[in-house]
């Protein structure tokens, strides 16, 4: 027992970067069988997501039908449809509502075992979330999406980048909302308690993200200050309108662009409020 | 007497202890003071994009949403935290309400009574006000009598539907989010006029399970407008029988769902 300090070991000094993938990976892994676990809760979810899409896809499709052209907002019938189906499913893959477990953990003072683990906490929450993101790409997506493709006529993309650059969108919509997730929890090292700034994320996200209505149904200048001003858009009006091919080509790529913008700005200022955090963290007890 | 004095006592501990955190209070009471603006402001925006939904105009959408958010936020502010109930179950909390000498529901709200809710039902009301004057009703007595009843009946119905909802953890702990397909799914199905939806979805939501009562068919009868799907004129005035058979069958479920409570063990 001679050599031990309280210094954190570091893992395999000499293969930094495989070790570093593979450690991301195991923890990833990890946040895919946690949730893996909760299979009732899975079924019940996705069972209210489906409930949801019909009643959203509905509401949207009557609104085509009266509007002038049959083009509200731009989207056709099928766009509309597919916007709500995929939306459905995507809104669990980015986790739009309810995760405190960060402020819970601060509340609790177990905060402080995230600290001494060799991994940096923001990466010890990134990884087991982009698990999470992967199981519920499977399980949480593909069922709403299955049953609006069999009662609803879905659009299917046209360019052949479309899906790639969908996939990318979606990670770097998992990659911002944990960065914005991570910030709102974090407020609970200064507040205690949380509950307020989440109850307030909660109510924003669903409808500053496009989750309520397509955010292309506002005046111009306000979709457009939403999405430059606000990371919200970012969390699932993007990944849809790249889908759904809302845009000509070179908007769909630039607004995929900015999602990247905002998601590195996020998880860079989730970055620093750790670090300000942990110079006035107090660990309770022993 | 004595029992009332022991809910007056559940309520008034409840209320102090969310009054003692006063910040997080009146955070509470903005964020769902925002949350209900929004929900108006959602119905605002859709119709910004189109002519008419389903053949009704904005004035008339807003009646429709404006009845059933009333309904719906004063069975949210008095019952609606019995969706917790999967929680107490859970935890065991619920064998700690059995053993006292008081009925379990009335205890189960009077504990958890979202004071923060309250302004909701006032925005409610508010909107409907606005919707009432937009749309120029031609009062007669049984539409004054509709306008007060709807609302309530609208109120006894969603709260129905959160028992017989919250019931479902007594058979199923695990049951997760199900509830809300049917709390605030109901919800967002009476906020548009019925012939927005269609097929089979329509007939469960609207006649099988009685949503299309709250306020589609009380809209109709106060606009004084035929129904485009074929019930008659008077069947705007059923709410209130709707909501008793709701209640009814809300009172039912519970008592099995209680019977059937075996307490989760250790």
């Amino acid at each position: 027992m001679d050599g031990l300090d309280a210094r954190v070991p570091v893992i395999s000094p000499r293969r930094p970067f495989r070790d570093w993938v593979s450690t991301f990976g195991a923890l990833s892994w990890s946040g895919f069988r946690r949730y893996a676990t909760y299979r009732q809760a899975t079924i019940a979810g996705s069972f209210t997501n489906t409930v949801f899409g019909f009643l959203r896809c509905y509401v949207l499709l009557a609104v085509a039908a009266g509007a002038a052209g049959g083009r509200p907002g731009g989207y056709g019938a099928e766009q509309l449809a597919s916007f709500v189906w995929v939306g459905q499913g995507l809104l669990t893959v980015v986790s739009l509502w309810g995760w405190t477990e960060l402020a819970d953990r601060i509340r609790s003072g177990d905060v402080a075992a995230d600290l001494l683990r060799p991994v940096p906490p923001i990466v010890g929450y990134l990884a087991p979330d982009l698990g999470r993101a992967g199981h519920a790409m499977i399980f949480r997506f593909l069922p709403p999406l299955a049953v609006g493709a069999l009662f609803f006529d879905l659009y299917a993309p046209s360019r052949w980048f479309t899906v790639p650059l969908f996939a990318l969108s979606i990670v770097l919509a998992v990659v911002a909302s944990l960065g914005l997730r991570f910030l709102v929890n974090a407020t609970a090292y200064w507040l205690h308690d949380a509950r307020g700034p989440i109850a307030l994320w909660t109510l924003s996200a669903g409808v500053l993200a496009g989750l309520y209505f397509p955010l292309r149904f506002l005046p111009d200048w306000l979709a457009v200050l939403l999405w430059v001003a606000t990371p919200f858009p970012g969390l699932l009006q993007t990944p849809l309108d790249v889908l759904v091919e809302r845009d000509p080509a070179p908007v769909q790529l630039g607004l995929v662009a900015l999602q990247a913008v905002w998601a590195t700005a996020l998880i860079t200022a989730a970055v620093f409020v750790q670090r300000r955090a942990e110079r006035r963290l107090v660990a309770q007890g022993g | 007497m004595g029992e009332l004095r022991a809910y007056a006592a559940l309520f008034s501990g409840q209320f102090r202890s969310v009054a003692s955190y006063r910040a997080s209070f009146v955070a509470d009471l903005v964020t769902n003071l925002f949350g209900t603006v929004l929900d108006v402001l959602a119905v605002l925006v859709l119709f910004r994009a189109t002519r008419s939904v389903a053949g009704f105009t904005l004035a008339q959408g807003l009646l429709v949403v404006s009845l059933s958010s009333c309904g719906f936020a004063l069975a949210d502010l008095t019952v609606g935290n019995i969706d917790r109930l999967k929680t107490y179950v859970r935890t065991g909390t619920m064998d700690a309400v059995l053993v006292r000498p008081l009925a379990a529901l009335p205890q189960l709200v009077l504990m958890d009574l979202p004071v923060r809710k309250a302004l909701r039902a006032v925005v409610a009301v508010s909107v409907l006000v606005v919707a009432l004057r937009l749309n120029h009703v031609e009062w007669t007595p049984g539409r004054a009598l509709l306008v007060v009843s709807a609302p309530l009946a609208g109120a006894v119905f969603f709260g129905a539907i959160f028992v017989i909802s919250a019931s479902l953890a007594f058979w199923w702990v695990e049951s997760g989010e199900i509830g809300h397909a049917f709390t605030y799914g109901g919800r967002d199905f009476t906020a548009y006029p019925t012939p927005v939806y269609s097929g089979w979805f329509r007939g469960l939501f609207a006649y099988a399970m009685g949503f299309g009562f709250v306020a589609y068919q009380p809209a109709l009868a106060l606009l004084g407008r035929a129904d485009p799907l074929g019930l008659p004129a008077w069947a705007g005035f059923l709410s209130p029988l709707v909501a008793l058979v709701a209640a009814g069958i809300a009172a039912v479920v519970w008592r099995t769902g209680i019977r059937h409570y075996r307490s989760t063990g250790s």
